[in-house]
């Protein structure tokens, strides 16, 4: 299949071992990637943010750019929820029916990561290897918006020799929620200081989750503490093969 | 404690007072605490009613009947009471609310009141404005008492005293109730504050409620609640006035057969509430012989006109959303500035001021989602949270906020730079040059100046890598036209 990358604008910036691990992960699968060179942002940050003006070129900028995909793959489930809950009241609120027809015509071909290699392409083992202990922190827009469930832990299940340890109340709230954790960093440490008991509690020396931000996020509060439980997006982990698990990004 | 105003009017915005509050690591323990019993409480019994989502959404019909077409319902309800012998009140404002409430107590002759909890109450500031027309106020829920020989104001929405624990309780009973001996076991403690309050219901005669429900189709009034001393305020007094807010009528009386169901599972954890108080105006020679409806808009009918906004309506107070809340959990509803604390404070406080004030609120949520996923009549809250800080952009636009320009700027430039994918990749080459004087010898950022500092302020953030991943991927395409 030809399958169109969004590879997000903090992930393009900040993360760029995650798109390489979609990458490899898909290729290795028999897919042709497609990375449409025009693509910025999907307007989630504005749009939470409240500046609404700005998020809906951005969004038009989106659809653009992969109307024509067979298959778009976004290793972020907060920019998928974007897309799938807020595009269509976007074009509502603007009375863009145009952009409205275009992107429920668009939205049945937008996958999170997870949801493209399970409900997409129909696999739970994509041939990964990762002997290490980790812990899976169920990032919100991911669980709550996207209703993944445990679709990405039954892909990390057929890893082969990782040693997957529960994390406690792992459906709670890192603390990170874009602005939030600038305009109100002192709760928001509050809560990151929590998810953090949590995590180092597992013993893990990797916590994984679909979403950077979140990890951004753990791994900041990690590194201040000195710690050295590593985080890794989940594509990392499902691209591993043998020769290359120990690597970090 | 003291210092706590709950008026958005003057209230800190909500990181101010949020910081302030997280140094209180007693409190925290306590909320946390609380909220993980009442937690699981609810999630037993709601995991037992397979029909949980059909009953969410049926609630939630239920209650968005009932706002569309409240006017009429509202009428319904009037008339029916009034058949029944009970007396409506208008009430456009807290203001013209107290004065009402005032009048009918003089009327009463009555200098001493008794009252079961009622936000609504809180809402509108009732007590002070008795106390300074010479009415005393007794409070009857325990959790009220606690509040009121404290001095303290509600931190949650259906337990307001959530953040004290049974120790400080105690402290609070022996000093105040002149018990020295009282020990720290909860059924010491609510039968101290039984005798205390049993004098009161007997001798009493006007008692002040609020209202769960308004059957418009009867004209009944229910109150749920897990003490009983609601239903004495309920019965003994001969005058009883019930101060609802607009929007708490539902249409039928058999529709409260889902909520009744939903509101106890969600709020308290229980499959039906101890005391269900159900009554149709006025029987003669039993019970409240003067019974009075004080109907309340203060806001409420400015969210009508939008479904958006119109949601927050719905809401049947249950308070679910607050002990589902990573963020109220940090802070406890004091924070928030205002009786409605937690997500459903943060989108009704602010519209309830027509977003004159408590604009830091819709800002006190990372959006994850949570309080919608437990409401019981399924209002999206992060939705609402979202437009409602758009509504705020708008409205500030103009204004010289420092802190609102510095994002304005920030935000203006970013969209700019993403029209563009030139822009954004000269964006990115410019963010590492930029960035490079704060990269410490580890590869990591320790500190940031501006906005940016609330973030180092808790946490490191590794350096910008070499290359973005549109320009490995050019790198790459450009050595290898079809990889492997």
């Amino acid at each position: 299949m030809r399958i169109s990358l969004f590879i997000t604008c903090y992930n393009d910036t900040l993360f760029p071992g995650t798109g390489k691990a979609v990458v490899s992960l898909l290729e290795r699968l028999g897919h042709i990637i497609d990375f449409p060179l025009e693509q910025t942002c999907c307007g989630q940050m504005h749009f939470n943010t409240g500046y609404r003006r700005e998020a809906y070129p951005l969004a038009k900028r989106f659809v653009a750019s992969f109307q024509d995909a067979e298959a778009v793959c976004i290793p972020s489930s907060s920019c998928v929820a974007m897309i799938r809950d807020y595009y269509p009241e976007i074009a509502r609120e603007n009375g863009d029916q145009q952009f409205a027809t275009d992107v429920s015509s668009l939205l049945p071909r937008v996958f999170e990561l997870t949801e493209l290699l399970t409900d997409r392409l129909r696999l739970e083992d994509v041939g990964a290897s990762f002997p290490h202990r980790v812990t899976y922190h169920a990032s919100c827009h991911g669980l709550r918006s996207l209703h993944l469930g445990d679709k990405p832990l039954r892909l990390l299940r057929k890893v082969r020799g990782i040693d997957l340890v529960e994390l406690e109340n792992s459906d709670r709230c890192c603390g990170f929620g874009g602005t939030f954790a600038v305009k109100n960093a002192a709760v928001s440490t509050a809560m990151l200081d929590e998810k953090l008991g949590a995590v180092l509690s597992t013993n893990a020396e990797v916590c994984t989750a679909c979403d950077n931000s979140c990890l951004m996020h753990i791994q900041g509060r990690l590194h201040r503490e000195n710690s050295p439980v590593r985080t890794m997006h989940i594509v990392e982990i499902l691209a591993s093969e043998i020769e290359s698990s120990g690597a970090a990004r | 404690m003291s210092l706590i105003t709950l008026d958005p009017r003057k209230a800190e915005p909500f990181p101010i007072a949020a910081a302030e509050l997280l140094q209180d690591t007693q409190l925290r323990r306590n909320v946390a605490h609380a909220t993980d019993v009442i937690q699981r409480k609810r999630a037993a019994l709601v995991a037992e009613k397979a029909d949980w989502q059909a009953l969410r959404s049926a609630g939630a019909a239920t209650r968005r009947e009932a706002l569309l077409h409240l006017d009429s319902y509202l009428e319904q309800f009037e008339k029916q009471i009034t058949a029944a012998g009970g007396h409506v009140h208008w009430a456009s404002d807290g203001d013209e609310a107290r004065r009402i409430v005032i009048g009918l107590l003089r009327d009463a002759q009555a200098k001493d009141v008794i009252k079961i909890k009622s936000m609504t109450t809180a809402e509108i500031d009732l007590n002070p404005a008795l106390e300074a027309d010479g009415v005393h106020v007794f409070e009857t829920d325990l959790a009220e008492l606690i509040l009121q020989l404290g001095a303290d104001q509600p931190s949650h929405i259906i337990a307001p005293a959530l953040h004290k624990n049974r120790h400080q309780v105690r402290e609070l009973f022996a000093r105040e109730m002149h018990l020295p001996d009282l020990t720290d076991d909860p059924p010491a403690l609510t039968d101290a504050a039984r005798r205390y309050l049993r004098e009161k219901f007997l001798k009493v005669d006007a008692a002040i409620c609020g209202a769960n429900f308004l059957v418009a189709e009867t004209g009944s009034i229910c109150i749920v609640e897990s003490e009983g001393n609601g239903r004495m305020c309920l019965t003994l007094p001969d005058t009883l006035i019930s101060i609802a807010g607009i929007e708490k009528v539902i249409p039928r009386f058999s529709d409260l057969e889902v909520l009744l169901q939903t509101l106890p599972r969600a709020a308290t954890g229980e499959r039906m509430n101890p005391y269900n108080s159900v009554w149709t105006g006025v029987t003669p020679g039993d019970g409240p012989q003067n019974l009075h409806v004080v109907l309340l808009d203060n806001g409420r009918s400015e969210l009508l006109a939008e479904d958006m906004t119109r949601q927050t309506l719905q809401c049947i107070r249950c308070a679910a959303c607050l002990n589902a809340c990573p963020v109220y959990r940090q802070t406890g509803g004091h924070a928030y500035g205002s009786v409605y604390s937690g997500p459903i404070g943060a989108i009704l406080t602010p519209q309830l001021h027509r977003m004159e004030y408590a604009q830091s609120l819709p800002y006190a949520s990372s959006l994850c989602g949570a309080c919608y996923e437990v409401c019981p009549v399924k209002i999206n809250i992060p939705e609402v949270l979202v437009y409602l800080r758009s509504r705020i952009v708008e409205k500030n636009k103009g204004k010289l906020g420092s802190i609102f320009n510095q994002e304005r700027i920030g935000m203006k430039m970013m969209a700019r730079i993403f029209l563009s994918h030139d822009r954004f990749e000269n964006a990115q080459r410019v963010a590492r040059v930029l960035e490079k004087p704060f990269v410490g010898r580890d590869g990591w950022v320790h500190k940031l100046p501006g906005l940016a500092g609330q973030w180092t302020a808790g946490r490191d953030l590794q350096a910008l890598p070499a290359q973005t991943f549109r320009e490995w991927w050019r790198s790459r395409n450009g050595r290898e036209e079809r990889p492997r």
